[in-house]
Parts: structure tokens; C-alpha cells; sequence
């Protein structure tokens, strides 16, 4: 326990370095592409005179600095204070608290999805390396692999929701229904299944080819040949001895997924309409809006270090070697 | 008429011997508009600031026409194309220095409050004139709004200003709000208020889910008989244009307008039983393909350059190709659905390569060994599908002529940077709007002396002294023929000048449930009050 909470603290202290970068970093990506909020919000618009022009440029404060803007920026957020959008004319903590369930359960469903399926047919792939069934699963993760989500989304809502009508075609749920508690989040699941497959399909292909090549790999060592030589069935063989040294590194790949699921994510909430943390940073990039940007990338920074202390946590429980370092030094 | 009328009483005359007597009640529903329901509309934004009083935007329009009204909204059978909303009778002084309204009576506010000329007044002076995008210049000479009684508002002007101008733009411009609600703030544009709007409208804003819908509640106490005959509109943000053709398809929306469902699909989508596509019904808010052009590039500045660029644009193939026949071709900077303002009366440039060619080697650009005279920068507007597929058929038709314009792609914001304010292009495609009156947004495509910065306006370095002199002129003309005959001067010098070059107008497309009713039945109907809307369940 000692060793995992020596390792929890040196990743949280180096992570604040890395936001601290991140941060600046966006800052000065989105002050170097061209245009800012106010040509941005004047274009909706459809024009105004040059003189609503400056005073927009005034009120969202674009006419000071990027340092000057920058610094209050920081100062604000060392005091938690996440700032003010301009693109919405909200509070950034409001519109990222509201949008942040969403993406959570899009995310966490989909990885859920992608890292048990794609486990349990990496097993099965990997139980026989090279059997037909290994082939099958191979080509079609492959398959699936390649293609693009917003295609396979698309495919998804036009075959299941408007030829068959089994679910929605666009939404997080019922718009206006009213409803509450469990049928609420029935609702919730329902509109979520054709997204959640969209996403999930497309990263259970990499969980089903590590956990199988992990798989073969460990046919070849000298304790799976021992075990055979033992005389152990096989199902044994295959899940206590060959699948379990192979699951190691599939749960690594868990935590690194959960920042390109975040990536993938702006796709599938642009095509499902699901008001989500994706397609908040595009709006946020789209509209120029540098404080909601760089708040996205901080919350979103902190799921994924969590995701992946979580994974850190588990793999030195499960892995005696891991941090072991820590605890002799 | 009397035949129709003697058919229907025959008709109605027979069935009452013939059918059932239960067949009666519903033959009568079905003269009787249906009642009730909810309308389910795609939306593709949420607008920042929803108050349309400040921001006179068809994104805004679309969801506030319904809870805030204007003075009139635009018709198709009105006189002089309106007909009266929250003012009943609209005359201008000869001298152009005032504007009489006479107010509709026994309206009130959605929180109860009665309506009365001082919301007008409050209206005008402190959000349309200091506030508003395009109120600013419409009534730049407005100096005070009279209200002799709680419904008549004099509006006075310190230089004399169009009544003609006026009235064009009241649909646009003059959104009432009430002034009990902004009285007092310091920043009206910062209000919160402006997002939950209280207004005179047929419908009530009753709730905005942001990233998901925007629910409005039907307004019992609207002043119109009846109406509205909706219970609810849901407007429903779908940002993928194949979700909302998904979407009706499915049956989980009734309507799609601004041809959120793209050109692409419509006829598949049309084929959808259940399923109508309506083109009506955007008459006054004409889009126009405009090629902008930098007239700094000294390629550009001569005539004969420009003239050939314009010969080199097959517009018909551009109607045919790009909006697959959901578009006219363009003669000039006033479009075809401004009757009172259009004239075909103006140089034409019908495709001809050969002849662009001709007036190029005239202008002394003569084609190098590799075919090309000389390479330009082309910006494609963002904005719209149909824009960007413009720049490469430009790009294509330029080549034919020897000219090698390489295509620069932006996103919004950096677009509006490019053009409007650093002016690094030269020649842009730009969807500009023609919005009822030539002097709110055409005139400044073309006039000199707006700062950079401004979009939608003359950025290209053009500079006229005589076309400025004759805008100047028609925005203090106050004789309705006079000023006509100025502008259908203007469109002459455009067309003769190219300061700019006009390929094509469109309107949008609405698709909508065979159920839903009385749909693009004014010429703004997409952001007009949906009063008379109904639904069949």
C-alpha cells in the first residue's frame, strides 16, 4: 500500500509540471491561429459597424495582451476560479460541469465495452494462435480497426435508427421528457448504445491484438510448456497461466486509451449530437475561446492522470515489481 | 373564387345527406386548423446572445421571432410587402425628418405588463440605435421617439432618412423589447436578460437545455385570435447536417429549415413519404455567391482583368452544379426577389472564355511558356458548402483563362482575419445577404471607408468617388421613386465597375412533416412568428 502511494505522489507532483505546460502551451497555439473570439462571434452575427467591433474587442478584453491575458488567466486559476467563456457568455465551470457527465459515460461505456470484449476475444484468439477462429477475429478486428468512427456512427444511426427505428437517431436523451430516476437513466442508456458501440468497436480492435499477441508470446515460454507438461487441462492453462501474464500490459493500454478515446470522442458527440466534452473543444477552438479551451484541456489532463493513477494503483498491487524502487530508496 | 365556393357548399351540402352523421364532426375538423402539439425543429447553434433586438441575425431570429416581435414582418400579400405585427399603421413625414407609428392595443407583456409606446421608444433610442448590429446605421439619425399616447411613437430624425429605408428594414430592425426589463443597466448587451427573453411573441421561452433543445410554451394571452395554434415549439440542436436528415427521416424531429438538410440529400429526402421540401419562403432573405476582389493586386485594379474573370464564370453550370437547381443566376448586386429595387438594365458578362481571354491578352497579361499569366490567392468563405465548392470550380474556370488561382482554406474566424482585416487575398467567395433594402447591407459591399476589421463589407481597397457620391445621395433621398431610380443607377455602375462580381442568389430549403401546416407562407417565414404554424397529431 506504501508503495502505491509513494507512486500516486511523485506522478501527481510531476503532473502539475506537465498542466502547467499544457497550459501555456494552448494558450499561445490558439493566440497563433488566426482571427480571435470577436471575428469569430461578428461573422455569426452576419457584420456589424466598426465601432460594436471595438467595443466586442474591449469587453472580452482581447485588447490587452496575450501576457496581460494570459497572467490574469493563471492568477485566476490558482484560485480555481475557471474564468468567464466568451463564446457561451457563461461561467466555464458551468458550461464543463454540465457537459463533463455526458463524456464520462460515453467514454467510460465505450472503454468499458472495448477493453471487456476485446479481452475476451483476444482470449479466444489467442487461446489457439493461427486457428481459424484466431484468423476470423484477426481480419475482422483489422477491419474494424480501419474504419473511420464518424463513418461507422453514421452507418450505425442510418441501419438502427432510421431504417429499423430500435434506437435514436441523435441525442443524450428524450429531449423535454421530464423524466426521472431509473427510467431517466434507462433513457440515457438507450440513446447511448448506438454511440458507445460506434466508439467502443473501433479500440476493442487494440485490445483484442495486444491481449492476443500478449497471448501467443506467453505460449512460448517455458511456464506454458511446463503447465502443458503437467498434464493441465487446457481452459486452465489458457486462463490462469498464458491470459493473466497477457492481461499485464492490456491494462496499461487501458489507461493510455483514455485520452484518445477523449480525441475520438469529438467525432461520435458531433454525429450523435450528445452535448459533450468533444464537441466543446472544437466549439471552443472554432469560436476562439482560449480560456474554455485551455479549462478543457485541464479537466480533461486530470481524467486522464486519474485514469491512469488508477491503473498505476493496480498494476502495483498486481505486479510485485512495480515501484519497488520507491519503497528501497 | 365563386366556384370554389359553390363547390365547397355543394360538397358540404352532399355530405351532410350522404355520409354518416358521424363523418360530420370530422369532415369539420378538417376544415378547422388542428390544434395543439409539439413541433420539433433542428437547430445547428445556439446563439450566444439570444436577444434579437441586438442582435438582428438570422441564427438569433430563428428561435426569438417566436417570443419577440417586430413593429411588422415581411408578406406576401401585404402592401409594400408587410404586414403589421406590434405597429398597425407606419407613415413617414414628406420631410424625412419623422415617422409615425400607430401601436397595437391590448398587448401585453409575458409577465403581464402591458405593452405600450414607451417599450418602443425605450426600444429604439437605447438598444436598436446604440446596441444593434445593423440598427446602428439604420437609425445613426434618430434622435428622439415621441409618445404623445401609450400607442402612437414618433420617431424623429435630425437629417432627413428614408421612410423607404424604414419601412424595408422593419422586420430586420425593430424587435420590441421591454424597457421594464432593460431600464437602468448599465451594459444592456451583458444582461442576462437578453437570454431569457420576455417578449409580446405568440410563444414564451420556457427553457434552453444548452447543447441539447430549447423549449417554447405557447403564449395564452397573444394578441392574435386564436393563435398560436401550436402548444410547444422544441428546437433541437443537431451540429451534423446528416443527423438532421436522419432525424426526419426518423420522425424524431418535423422540421428542417436553412437547408440544414444539405442540397445532397434532398432528393432522396424527397422521396420519404411523410416528408415535404419546401424553397419558398426565404424571398427576403436572399444569399448572394460573390466573388470579392483585392483591388490592391495590380493585376485586379484594371477593368479588363475583372471583366474577364466575370466572362470566365459559367453561371449556369454553376445554378446546375453547385446548388443542383436550387438557385438563380445573378446580374448584379441586387437580387431578382427585390422587385422594387431590381433592374435587368445593366452590362451582362455571359460565359465566354474566349473573349477572356481575349480582353487579358488586351490588358497586356499574355500567357507565359507553361500556359499561365499570372497566380492569385483565392479565399473560399467557410461558412458554406456551396461556397467552398464555388472556389474550386473558380479555381477551375480561371485556369481555362490562364490564370492560376491557388485555393487558401480558413475556418471562420481566421477567414474573417484574412479577408476583412489583414486583406492578405485576392479574390474571395463570399455568401453576402441582401436584407429587404439596398442601403442595410449591400451598399457597404461596395462603398469606401469602412475600417478593416468589418465583415461583409468593401475590404478589396475599392474606391469609387462617383459610386460613393451616389450611395450618399440615395441615404438621404427621401422621394420613394427618386431613391429607387438612384439604385437602379447604383446596380448600373456596379455592373459596369466590377468592384465585386455576382454569380448567383439563393434561397434556403426547409423540409418539413406532411403534417405540419401553413410552412413558408411569408417571405421571412423561417424567422417570422410561427403563429399561424400547426401541426397535425
Amino acid at each position: 500500500m506504501k508503495r502505491a502511494f509513494l507512486l500516486l505522489r511523485r506522478r501527481a507532483v510531476g503532473s502539475i509540471v506537465v498542466l502547467l505546460i499544457v497550459i501555456v502551451g494552448a494558450f499561445f497555439l490558439l493566440e497563433a491561429a488566426p482571427g480571435d473570439a470577436v471575428d469569430a462571434y461578428v461573422l455569426s452575427i452576419g457584420g456589424g459597424d466598426p465601432a460594436l467591433v471595438q467595443s466586442l474587442r474591449e469587453s472580452y478584453g482581447l485588447d490587452r495582451s496575450l501576457f496581460a491575458r494570459l497572467w490574469l488567466y493563471l492568477t485566476a486559476l490558482a484560485q480555481l476560479d475557471l474564468g468567464w467563456s466568451v463564446a457561451f457568455n457563461r461561467p466555464i465551470s458551468a458550461v464543463i460541469f454540465e457537459r463533463l457527465p455526458n463524456t464520462l459515460w460515453l467514454m467510460g461505456s465505450a472503454t468499458a465495452l472495448a477493453f471487456s470484449l476485446g479481452t475476451l476475444l483476444g482470449i479466444l484468439a489467442g487461446a489457439r494462435p493461427r486457428s481459424a477462429c484466431d484468423r476470423i477475429l484477426s481480419v475482422g478486428s483489422l477491419s474494424l480497426y480501419a474504419i473511420p468512427s464518424f463513418w461507422l456512427g453514421l452507418v450505425l444511426s442510418i441501419v438502427f435508427a432510421v431504417q429499423l427505428r430500435w434506437f435514436p437517431t441523435a441525442g443524450i436523451e428524450t429531449i423535454a421528457s421530464g423524466k426521472q430516476g431509473l427510467a431517466r437513466a434507462l433513457d440515457i442508456a438507450w440513446h447511448l448504445v448506438l454511440p458507445v458501440c460506434a466508439l467502443g468497436f473501433i479500440y476493442l480492435a487494440l485490445f483484442l491484438r495486444m491481449m492476443r499477441a500478449g497471448m501467443a508470446e506467453a505460449w512460448r515460454q517455458d511456464y506454458a510448456l511446463a503447465a502443458r507438461a503437467r498434464g493441465l487441462v487446457r481452459r486452465r492453462i489458457v486462463l490462469r497461466h498464458v491470459a493473466r501474464t497477457a492481461l499485464l500490459p492490456v491494462v496499461t493500454m487501458l489507461g493510455l486509451q483514455a485520452a484518445s478515446m477523449l480525441g475520438g470522442s469529438v467525432v461520435i458527440e458531433s454525429v450523435f449530437a450528445i452535448p459533450g466534452f468533444g464537441r466543446l473543444a472544437q466549439e471552443a477552438v472554432a469560436l476562439r475561446d482560449a480560456p474554455l479551451l485551455v479549462a478543457i484541456i485541464i479537466v480533461s489532463a486530470v481524467m486522464v492522470m486519474i485514469a491512469n493513477l488508477v491503473v498505476d494503483a493496480a498494476y502495483a498491487l498486481l505486479d510485485p515489481r512495480v515501484g519497488a524502487a520507491e519503497t528501497s530508496a | 373564387m365563386v366556384q370554389i365556393s359553390l363547390s365547397r357548399r355543394a360538397l358540404l351540402h352532399s355530405s351532410a345527406l350522404v355520409m354518416a352523421s358521424a363523418a360530420l364532426p370530422r369532415y369539420g375538423f378538417a376544415q378547422a386548423v388542428a390544434k395543439g402539439g409539439r413541433l420539433i425543429v433542428a437547430a445547428d447553434s445556439e446563439p450566444r446572445n439570444l436577444n434579437p433586438a441586438i442582435v438582428a441575425s438570422n441564427g438569433v431570429f430563428f428561435i426569438s421571432s417566436k417570443v419577440i416581435e417586430p413593429l411588422a414582418e415581411a408578406s406576401f400579400e401585404g402592401k409594400d410587402g408587410l404586414e403589421p405585427r406590434l405597429a398597425t399603421n407606419w407613415e413617414g413625414s414628406s420631410d424625412g425628418l419623422s415617422v409615425t407609428f400607430r401601436l397595437r392595443e391590448g398587448v401585453v407583456w409575458h409577465d403581464g405588463t402591458p405593452f405600450t409606446s414607451a417599450d418602443v421608444a425605450f426600444s429604439a433610442l437605447e438598444v436598436w440605435k446604440k446596441q444593434q448590429n445593423l440598427g446602428r446605421l439604420v437609425f445613426a439619425n434618430l434622435q428622439a421617439v415621441d409618445t404623445p399616447d401609450d400607442h402612437t411613437a414618433v420617431f424623429r430624425f435630425s437629417r432627413p432618412t428614408p421612410f423607404q429605408l424604414i419601412r424595408n428594414s422593419l422586420p430586420v430592425v425593430t424587435s420590441v423589447v421591454a424597457r421594464h426589463v432593460f431600464e437602468g443597466m448599465d451594459d444592456i448587451a451583458a444582461s442576462p436578460a437578453n437570454n431569457q427573453l420576455i417578449g409580446t411573441g405568440p410563444f414564451k421561452l420556457a427553457e434552453h437545455k444548452p447543447g441539447e433543445y430549447y423549449r417554447l410554451e405557447r403564449n395564452d394571452a397573444y394578441w392574435g385570435e386564436d393563435k398560436p395554434y401550436l402548444d410547444e415549439i422544441v428546437y433541437r440542436v443537431l451540429p451534423d447536417r446528416a443527423a438532421a436528415a436522419g432525424a426526419l427521416e426518423a420522425g424524431e424531429i418535423q422540421l428542417a429549415a436553412f437547408s440544414q438538410v444539405p442540397l445532397a440529400d434532398l432528393e432522396r429526402i424527397s422521396k420519404v413519404e411523410g416528408l415535404k421540401v419546401y424553397s419558398k419562403g426565404y424571398e427576403a432573405l436572399t444569399y448572394q455567391l460573390a466573388v470579392e476582389i483585392n483591388h490592391r493586386r495590380k493585376e485586379l485594379a484594371d477593368l479588363k482583368v475583372r471583366q474577364a474573370i466575370a466572362h470566365a464564370i459559367d453561371k449556369d453550370f454553376v445554378v446546375k452544379t453547385i446548388f443542383l437547381g436550387y438557385a438563380q443566376s445573378s446580374t448584379g448586386i441586387i437580387p431578382q426577389n427585390a422587385p422594387e429595387f431590381y433592374t435587368s438594365d445593366v452590362p451582362a458578362y455571359p460565359f465566354d472564355p474566349a473573349r477572356a481571354n481575349a480582353l487579358l491578352d488586351e490588358a497586356g497579361y499574355t500567357k507565359g511558356a507553361d500556359g499561365k499569366r499570372f497566380s492569385l490567392k483565392l479565399l473560399p468563405a467557410p461558412y458554406f458548402g456551396e461556397t467552398r465548392q464555388f472556389g474550386d470550380y473558380l479555381r477551375q474556370a480561371l485556369a481555362v483563362i490562364g490564370i492560376d488561382a491557388r485555393i487558401v482554406n480558413n475556418d471562420s474566424a481566421a477567414h474573417q482575419k484574412a479577408v476583412y482585416t489583414d486583406h492578405d487575398f485576392d479574390l474571395a467567395v463570399a455568401p453576402t445577404v441582401f436584407r429587404g433594402d439596398p442601403a442595410i447591407s449591400t451598399t457597404i459591399l461596395v462603398r469606401s471607408g469602412t475600417p478593416a476589421g468589418v465583415p461583409f463589407s468593401n475590404q478589396g481597397g475599392y474606391a469609387n468617388t462617383q459610386l460613393d457620391a451616389l450611395i450618399d445621395k440615395a441615404n438621404e433621398t427621401v422621394n420613394v421613386a427618386a431613391r429607387t431610380e438612384l439604385f437602379r443607377q447604383f446596380q448600373r455602375m456596379v455592373a459596369e465597375d466590377l468592384p465585386l462580381i455576382n454569380v448567383a442568389e439563393w434561397g434556403f430549403i426547409t423540409v418539413a412533416s406532411a403534417k405540419v401546416s401553413n410552412v413558408s407562407n411569408n417571405p421571412r417565414w423561417a424567422v417570422s412568428n410561427w403563429a399561424d404554424t400547426a401541426l397535425e397529431s
